[in-house]
């Protein structure tokens, strides 16, 4: 980072503008990056939604795309490769108040953080998932990813790969997640209209965004991206997990954009929020009655 | 022979009923005024085979689960066997008269008919009642405070389960009363009944934690590690706290930073391959400056090791456990009450100077109930992060006084920021400048040096200017040991001495190099194969200590101490 980072010493003024959320600090990233546009919707969807830089905590693990947070006024913080999902899921539970977004890429998210992805689904934590996959890892100049298409030549893979590319998409929807969706970085306004249903969304929103790397990836190029889309027919039944799963089967070689499935089920901080209840807990409990217990 | 204390073993099968028939013995003389020590071995199997458990009992303090035991009570011929070899003369050994034991000289044997009597009774599983009745006859277990334990114990199970274990005891201790008591073994009176509760060592980490104000705890399934968790999630939710068990250590020590980045004091416990897995995690925590503690409950290593007995070894872990020049604090506890009032430390010390602290237990000490003076929560002191005060621009790595930079928690108004593990300036903006990045690790590291001083002294064993000829260190559960093995030798007039810390990291250097000047020898016992503190000593001190370190999977005993200062007199 070359620049400064400003930080906020303002109260927001209501309504919010895109331009509100910017830090001041200029991104790293390379001319052309597709996760200018995505960035662009994170900034939109935040002003729509009104949303309080104060309240607000973006997390993000390792990677170009986890350099997002320090361009957005919020509270933020960049961890460890892999460990943004746990992360942002102890920010939640502890502040269940806040709004947590999650930014990162496919190698942080689905490669070396691939373990904590199922239960961040599964458990339904309240938090928005804004994934950038560009099907290769850039920040160290362009080895082969999870999502890397099988016979990419690329830093590693000099003869082409030797590895099946995963499915995001399925992924989420079979671990569980209450909201799947998917866009393309060249679409500012689909990211920000999908990112803003992931905030307004009560569970976990995964929102993946194809987004491509100008300088490392040569194959999924911003064209060939382009190429590939397809828009989620209206028609789609958002509510029903199986037509999810059929359409990404039905679509083949294309790439559906646009809103997958929606569902509810109550959030882990909700149930635990219960289950706190159903103890009769409470900051003011006497402790006494704890230690009482160990007389013999 | 006169003894203020008794030791009594039994063993059997895991479905014998083993475990309880020893909580039952311990709560009765806990509630009789006697003070209360145990140690026990679960089955490797995980359902049935050999448990073991072993109360020492008695009228003055104690310290460790003493040598070997006067009293053993076999349920099973298997359980025999395996102890054979540890009858000494003197022992009195009971059994299940279904079995006809060959008795070594000099053992005083009373068989008892637990396997038929029980069957009479037409109970399924009352062998070990039939135990207890005879063992309260025999030694003078209080029979009164027995049946009140039994009593409270089946309440829940209705007046017939109760009736039906009572007269199984009854019957045990009537066979016991025919037979003719050839040992000398009785149990002393207790003295007046004191307010104390009775609890082992992972609950009390829980208990400790809880007083100090914890709010969220995430942790991932470890032996011995995980009745931590089943303590607090009983307990953590009563006092509004959250807690999550995690996919795996690496996520229960994030979600850790997590809740405390959110402003909540934090905490994982772990032991020795899940505290490998959260050292990336650590450097974080310590770059960020963000407070966490992580209990390490120690078991045998290097690996899977030896998942269920006795080590010292992850000192070098604890202390060094990071890439990068990266510090944390290492605090390790001595016994249950040390589990109480060292977690309040732990989550005191992380609070204060906003960076990781490990709290290093031990195997022997999580499973090991021992009475203690029920804590007083109004006289604990419960520290809280600084918290920005709103004046001026708020800078998340401020450098002042103290090194320690106030925190915002969000929601803060006008304190934005970056919590980051690269190496940032103040505000917390990425730098990577040679003058920046050595004022920051020097900020870090800084913060910590008030720390020795700021900790309580460390305890001395003797008098502090008395010259000895042998000064014995001892960290974790081993003082206990060290203790009674002083105790004995200054009786027999040997000059020893103790030197007992508790803040591992940063150590307290000046009170290490003070207290060797008063010794001839430095001797460091410890149980691992590396000698771990010894050659944290040589490598902080001017001290060149003897390092007498064994790892047999098991504690020290006071004679195995006693046996070492003698060969260095």
């Amino acid at each position: 980072m070359n620049k400064e980072e400003v930080v906020s010493d303002t109260i927001p003024i209501k309504p919010m503008r895109p331009k509100d959320y910017e830090s001041g600090v200029h991104p790293v990233w390379c001319a052309g990056c597709g996760n200018y546009g995505v960035l662009s919707g994170v900034y939109r969807a935040l002003a729509e939604l009104n949303i309080d830089p104060t309240n607000l905590v973006n997390v993000s693990g390792i990677g170009c795309s986890s350099r997002l947070p320090y361009f957005l006024k919020a509270y933020k913080m960049h961890t460890l490769h892999g460990r943004a999902g746990p992360v942002a899921t102890g920010v939640q539970l502890a502040r269940p108040d806040l709004d947590v977004l999650v930014s990162g890429g496919d190698g942080d998210g689905f490669s070396i953080g691939g373990g904590h992805m199922p239960h961040l689904a599964r458990t339904n934590v309240n938090l928005t998932y804004v994934l950038m996959d560009n099907h290769i890892y850039g920040l160290t100049k362009g080895q082969s990813s999870p999502t890397s298409r099988r016979d990419m030549k690329a830093y590693t893979t000099p003869y082409g790969g030797i590895e099946e590319p995963m499915r995001p998409l399925l992924y989420m929807l079979t671990y569980g997640a209450t909201y799947v969706a998917q866009a393309y970085s060249g679409n500012a306004k689909m990211c920000a209209e999908l990112i803003k249903g992931g905030l307004e969304h009560k569970g976990f929103a995964y929102i993946h965004i194809l987004s491509p790397c100008i300088t490392f990836n040569k194959v999924d190029t911003a064209d060939y991206f382009k190429g590939i889309i397809k828009d989620i027919p209206e028609k789609h039944d958002i509510s029903d997990l199986h037509k999810a799963m059929h359409l990404i089967y039905k679509f083949k070689d294309k790439e559906p954009v646009g809103l997958l499935y929606k569902s509810h089920r109550p959030t882990l901080d909700v149930i635990m929020a219960d289950l706190v209840r159903q103890a009769g807990g409470s900051k003011h409990y006497d402790i006494r009655k704890i230690i009482d217990q160990a007389r013999p | 022979m006169p003894r203020n204390n008794l030791i009594i073993r039994i063993a059997g099968d895991g479905g014998e009923g083993i475990i309880s028939t020893g909580d039952f013995i311990a709560a009765a003389c806990a509630r009789s005024g006697l003070e209360v020590y145990t140690f026990k071995t679960f089955p490797a199997e995980v359902r049935g085979g050999y448990a073991m458990y072993q109360v020492r009992t008695g009228s003055e303090a104690l310290h460790n689960p003493g040598n070997t035991f006067d009293i053993f009570c076999a349920l099973n011929s298997e359980a025999y066997e395996i102890n054979r070899e540890r009858l000494l003369p003197g022992t009195a050994v009971v059994y299940d008269d279904s079995f006809s034991p060959e008795i070594p000289e000099g053992v005083h044997a009373y068989p008892i008919p637990m396997t038929v009597t029980s069957k009479q009774l037409g109970l399924k599983k009352a062998k070990n009642m039939v135990a207890l009745g005879a063992l309260s006859h025999l030694f003078g277990i209080p029979a009164k405070a027995l049946k009140m334990v039994l009593a409270d114990t089946f309440a829940s199970k209705g007046e017939d389960v109760v009736q039906a274990n009572l007269a199984a005891f009854e019957k045990g201790a009537e066979h016991a009363e025919e037979l003719s008591k050839t040992d000398d073994w009785r149990l002393p009176e207790g003295s007046e009944v004191k307010d104390v509760i009775m609890l082992s060592g992972n609950e009390a980490i829980g208990l400790g934690a809880l007083i100090a104000g914890l709010g969220f705890y995430s942790a991932y399934p470890i032996t011995p590690a995980s009745e931590i968790a089943k303590y607090l999630a009983v307990n953590l939710p009563k006092m509004g706290g959250t807690l999550i068990q995690a996919e795996d250590e690496i996520a229960s020590i994030s979600q850790v930073v997590g809740a405390s980045f959110a402003g909540k004091k934090a905490m994982t416990a772990t032991s020795g391959p899940g505290l490998s897995l959260m050292s990336e995690m650590l450097g974080f925590a310590f770059m960020s400056e963000t407070p966490v503690v992580v209990v390490n409950v120690q078991r045998g290593g290097p690996s899977t090791g030896l998942p269920t007995k006795h080590e010292q070894s992850d000192l070098f872990a604890a202390v060094y456990g990071s890439h990068g020049d990266a510090a944390r604090i290492v605090l390790s506890v001595e016994n249950v009450a040390d589990c109480v009032s060292m977690s309040v430390d732990a989550l005191n010390l992380a609070e204060t100077y906003a960076c990781p602290v490990i709290l290093l237990s031990e195997s022997s000490l999580a499973f090991s109930s021992q009475t203690i003076a029920a804590p007083d929560p109004d006289s604990i002191e419960v520290v809280e992060r600084k918290r920005w005060d709103g004046e001026g621009e708020y800078q998340r790595y401020a450098m002042t006084e103290d090194f320690i930079s106030p925190m915002a928690d969000p929601g803060t108004p006008c304190a934005l920021h970056i919590a980051t593990g690269l190496e940032h300036d103040e505000v917390g903006t990425p730098n990577y400048a040679a003058t920046n990045h050595e004022a920051m690790n020097a900020k870090r590291f800084d913060k910590l040096k008030a720390l020795p001083d700021a900790y309580r002294p460390v305890e001395i064993d003797g008098k502090a200017k008395e010259q000895a000829d042998v000064g014995i260190i001892a960290w974790g559960s081993t003082i206990g040991v060290v203790r009674e093995a002083i105790a004995h030798l200054k009786a027999d007039g040997v000059h020893v001495k103790g030197f007992y810390p508790k803040l591992i990291w940063p150590m307290q250097v000046a009170q290490f190099e003070a207290f060797a000047k008063t010794c001839k020898t430095v001797l460091v016992v410890e149980v691992n194969h590396q000698g771990q503190l010894a050659q944290l000593i040589r490598a902080q001190t001017a001290i060149k200590p003897v390092s007498h370190a064994v790892c047999s999977g098991l504690p020290f005993t006071p004679k195995q101490i006693g046996t070492k200062v003698r060969e260095l007199l």
